[in-house]
């Protein structure tokens, strides 16, 4: 299970990586190994709007379906249109491309948004619920 | 009923799926493996090679004694007293107004001694029933912890187990058991399974079932067989549209509910527990009616959702996953039977777009009708 330092994390298990004004969403390792296979997602369509901490989407495995929750607020850029095709890459390549939407982040410009905790934080939290 | 607070209990092979990395989860009070890598891979697995399964939780009801067989035609709604020694037939056991207690496999292993196989979460329940049921020269065991149960199945499942056996497979039929030897273990080897594929089972000594276990994996390593969890294990029977208890069958359903009228065996002489009640539902229009759902999104219908017909509901999903071998979501349901005839009779578009849905968190998202099963196997010739 793999926890990449330079990312940061949410309670709910998504990552987020902030590059300039954009930020790239996605679950974590921990969290597609604990869903099993995915076969499904529905992330929010370009031009929505997704606040943190609220629903915005779900992802489907065999057994389940699990919320997605916006880790911050901002305007949906881009959702992975490989996902409609191959959901499959979010257990092979779950920091990579198996992303799930791009969020904009107006004025973030590098900075953390509010209420994200960090790789260090994260690791601890999935240690703590197993 | 299964104490939720209880340690939950480990098989004889518990620490070959630790040893496999597989995910663990709880089920009826027991620790089992979930999936060992990919749930889907190992599905495809059984259906085109073989599959290992551990299933030492299910339960092991040992009735013997010269009044067995009669004890048993009381008890189930079945007729064990017609099976020869070796014979196994699927049966259920109903309370007295004909609600389900458990789906179960008899095996007659002689004419005075029979295997009766309940669901984990039901073992306490059948082992009190049978044990109420039965009458003086009867006598009812629960055997569960004498034995562990390793499923083999797949179309690889005769190849790979012929050179570990004595038995000659070809000799095995479906719904037979014989007592074998299994790489130099005792085992009684049944031909029986719930994937829809050809397989066996195997009742082994506890400390028999590692090196079972052991000698399968390396006979099966150049025949594409894998380990396979619970997550499998429900899909494959899904596909298979073999009933599971809890979803498709319950204390509030008969087996007539659930299209399986054809166990209940009313022409057996003597009264059963649950036959006025029994005879009176065979005669009645159904209620409901079990059917296949194949879903035309991505999206899978899921157990307790409801069935849509013109936007009303009209019956609940019982069992619903993405199915890898059609590569749609399927889904068991109850529904009308009204709606059932119609959706049947406006033929494969399910009459026209979205007459017929299910509501997944709000969507309707349409599905259509389909025969069960989803899969049947190609015999080969």
């Amino acid at each position: 299970m793999t926890v990449p330092g330079e990312l940061h994390y949410t309670r709910e298990h998504e990552w987020v990586a902030v590059e300039g004004s954009t930020a790239t969403v996605g679950i974590t390792d921990h969290a597609q190994q604990a869903l099993g296979d995915v076969v499904y997602v529905s992330a929010p369509a370009p031009g929505s709007k997704v606040t943190a901490g609220e629903p915005c989407g779900e992802v489907e495995s065999t057994k389940s379906v699990s919320d997605i929750f916006a880790p911050v607020d901002g305007e949906v850029l881009e959702a992975n249109a490989e996902l409609g095709e191959n959901p499959g890459v979010v257990n092979s390549d779950p920091y990579g491309a198996g992303w799930l939407f791009k969020v904009n982040l107006p004025g973030a410009d590098g900075e953390l948004p509010p209420g994200l905790i960090t790789a260090a934080e994260y690791e601890e939290l999935i240690a703590s619920e197993e | 009923m299964t104490d939720p607070h209880a340690p939950l209990r480990r098989t004889p092979l518990t620490g070959v799926h630790e040893r496999l990395g597989a995910t663990l989860t709880g089920f009826a009070g027991w620790l089992m493996p979930l999936r060992y890598g990919s749930e889907t891979a190992e599905h495809n697995a059984v259906r085109t090679a073989a599959g290992l399964f551990d299933l030492s939780h299910m339960g092991e009801i040992m009735v013997t004694g010269p009044a067995a067989a009669a004890a048993l035609d009381y008890a189930l709604v079945g007729q064990p007293s017609a099976l020869a020694p070796g014979r196994a037939r699927y049966t259920m056991i109903c309370a007295p107004d004909g609600g389900i207690l458990d789906d179960l496999i008899v095996y007659r292993l002689a004419d005075g001694e029979f295997l009766v196989v309940a669901n984990a979460a039901n073992t306490d329940v059948v082992v009190k029933a049978l044990t109420d049921r039965a009458g003086a020269g009867a006598q009812v065991a629960d055997r569960t912890d004498e034995y562990a149960l390793i499923a083999l199945q797949g179309p690889n499942a005769a190849p790979i187990l012929t050179p570990l056996t004595d038995a000659d497979l070809a000799a095995v039929k479906y719904y037979a058991s014989y007592p074998a030897a299994v790489a130099g273990h005792p085992v009684l080897l049944a031909r029986t399974g719930y994937t829809g594929e050809d397989g066996f089972e195997l009742f082994t000594r506890p400390e028999d079932a590692e090196p079972i276990w052991a000698a399968l994996t390396e006979a099966g390593a150049g025949q594409g067989l894998v380990p396979a969890g619970l997550a499998a294990r429900d899909t494959l029977r899904l596909e298979a549209g073999m009933p599971l208890y809890g979803n498709e069958l319950g204390p509030g359903l008969t087996p007539f509910d659930a299209g399986l009228g054809r166990v209940v065996k009313l022409d057996k002489p003597g009264d059963f527990v649950g036959r006025a009640a029994l005879e009176e539902r065979a005669r009645e229009t159904p209620q409901r009616e079990l059917v296949g759902l194949v879903a035309r999104s991505r999206r899978v219908p899921r157990h307790g959702y409801d069935v849509l017909w013109d936007q009303t509901a009209c019956g609940t999903v019982t069992s619903g996953a993405p199915s890898p071998t059609l590569g749609r979501p399927i889904a068991m349901a109850y529904v009308e039977p009204g709606v059932a005839l119609e959706a049947r009779q406006a033929g494969s578009d399910g009459g026209g777009p979205g007459r017929l849905a299910v509501d997944i968190r709000g969507s309707a998202e349409p599905a259509d009708l389909v025969p069960l099963p989803f899969y049947r196997r190609t015999p080969k010739s």
